[in-house]
């Protein structure tokens, strides 16, 4: 349906979503002063934490930032493969 | 009588507190109030010409703050519309010439005599912003559908917690109905459901609000006009009367939805 949208010249999303998208997503960031790059700088000491203790799937690795009414949550899910090595 | 304060703020510029405090002044106090405006935006002064009483203007503001005249010298009393008043901003000075507690002060000294007191904030968030607030009871917040101005108000929604004078209420403006409808600007919902504020007015884009600045004539006092139809509406949610939202946008669910939320916290 995308290619022929896009075949045809008409965009995928009508700019009035894609407005309410981009808004959802900075000001997720805003509200807790915490910008997309400071984000992956924190999911890298994060996993430098976590490995520490166990062996981690670095691929499998979720983190996000998400809103619900005025309340900011911040979560990581990081899938286990086993103990640490070595530990 | 005890007046209420409200601030009427944004964040972003030129989203239209002025034009907002203009005609909600004008609409309460063609309803039988007792109302005074208070231009806070000093160094940039604007909702004396938006009243068109920019001619009248003796003293201002910062002249009442410093001692130079009488409060009541300041007062700028509308000859068109019973019991409506304008304390201006000075327009040589800047916004620290006045701190958040002289505001207070004055605004203390007028409780006794208005149902009302409205008070135009300067954009940003720096000192204009906090002496605006400082005084207030409610605190209005004007955005359009657009992403910067949306933007700015959730930055200011949070300020408004931190100083705790929230929570604050929320007017779009200049809503177009018709690039709603083709998906080409933000919706009433959409703008709701991001900044999760009560809504207390939609107004819709006019062009009778550029001819009644062009006149100083603030357009709730004409018939005929949509934009002065939602102002006079939002006068008399502020007066605590329900009103029901004008179903611009075809979005008949959330409309009633809305009207039913205001209804139990208004």
């Amino acid at each position: 349906m995308g290619f022929f949208n896009r075949l045809f010249g008409r965009s995928e999303s009508k700019s009035g979503k894609v407005a309410k998208n981009r808004l959802q997503l900075v000001l997720v960031h805003d509200r807790v002063n915490l910008s997309p790059g400071e984000m992956e700088l924190l999911k890298d000491e994060l996993i430098q934490v976590i490995s520490k203790y166990v062996e981690i799937d670095q691929q499998g690795i979720e983190i996000a930032l998400t809103n619900n009414n005025r309340t900011s949550r911040l979560t990581a899910h990081f899938p286990v493969t086993g103990a640490r090595p070595n530990k | 009588m005890s007046a209420t304060v409200i601030t009427i703020t944004s964040g972003k510029g030129g989203v239209g507190k002025t034009t907002t405090t203009a005609n909600l002044s004008v609409a309460l106090a063609a309803q039988g109030k007792k109302v005074v405006a208070i231009d806070a935006d000093i160094g940039l002064r604007n909702l004396d010409v938006v009243m068109g009483l920019e001619n009248r203007i003796v003293y201002d503001l910062v002249n009442v703050i410093e001692g130079t005249c009488r409060l009541r010298q300041a007062m700028i009393k509308d000859k068109r519309v019973d019991e409506l008043y304008l304390i201006p901003a000075a327009q040589s000075r800047d916004k620290t010439a006045v701190t958040p507690e002289d505001m207070v002060q004055v605004v203390n000294q007028l409780r006794s005599e208005f149902d009302f007191i409205l008070i135009d904030s300067p954009a940003g968030i720096e000192q204009g912003f906090k002496n605006a607030i400082a005084p207030a009871d409610r605190v209005l917040i004007v955005t359009t559908p657009e992403v910067s101005a949306v933007r700015d108000a959730d930055r200011i929604i949070g300020l408004v917690e931190a100083e705790e004078k929230g929570p604050a209420e929320l007017v779009i403006n200049r809503l177009r109905a018709d690039m709603v409808k083709r998906g080409d600007m933000l919706s009433t919902e959409d703008v709701i459901d991001v900044l999760a504020i009560n809504l207390i007015g939609i107004v819709p884009d006019d062009e009778t609000i550029i001819i009644s600045t062009n006149q100083g004539r603030p357009v709730v006092m004409e018939n005929g006009s949509l934009a002065g139809q939602a102002f006079r509406n939002i006068s008399r949610r502020l007066m605590g009367q329900e009103v029901p939202f004008v179903n611009f946008e075809d979005n008949t669910s959330f409309i009633k939805r809305l009207t039913k939320f205001f209804k139990v916290s208004g």
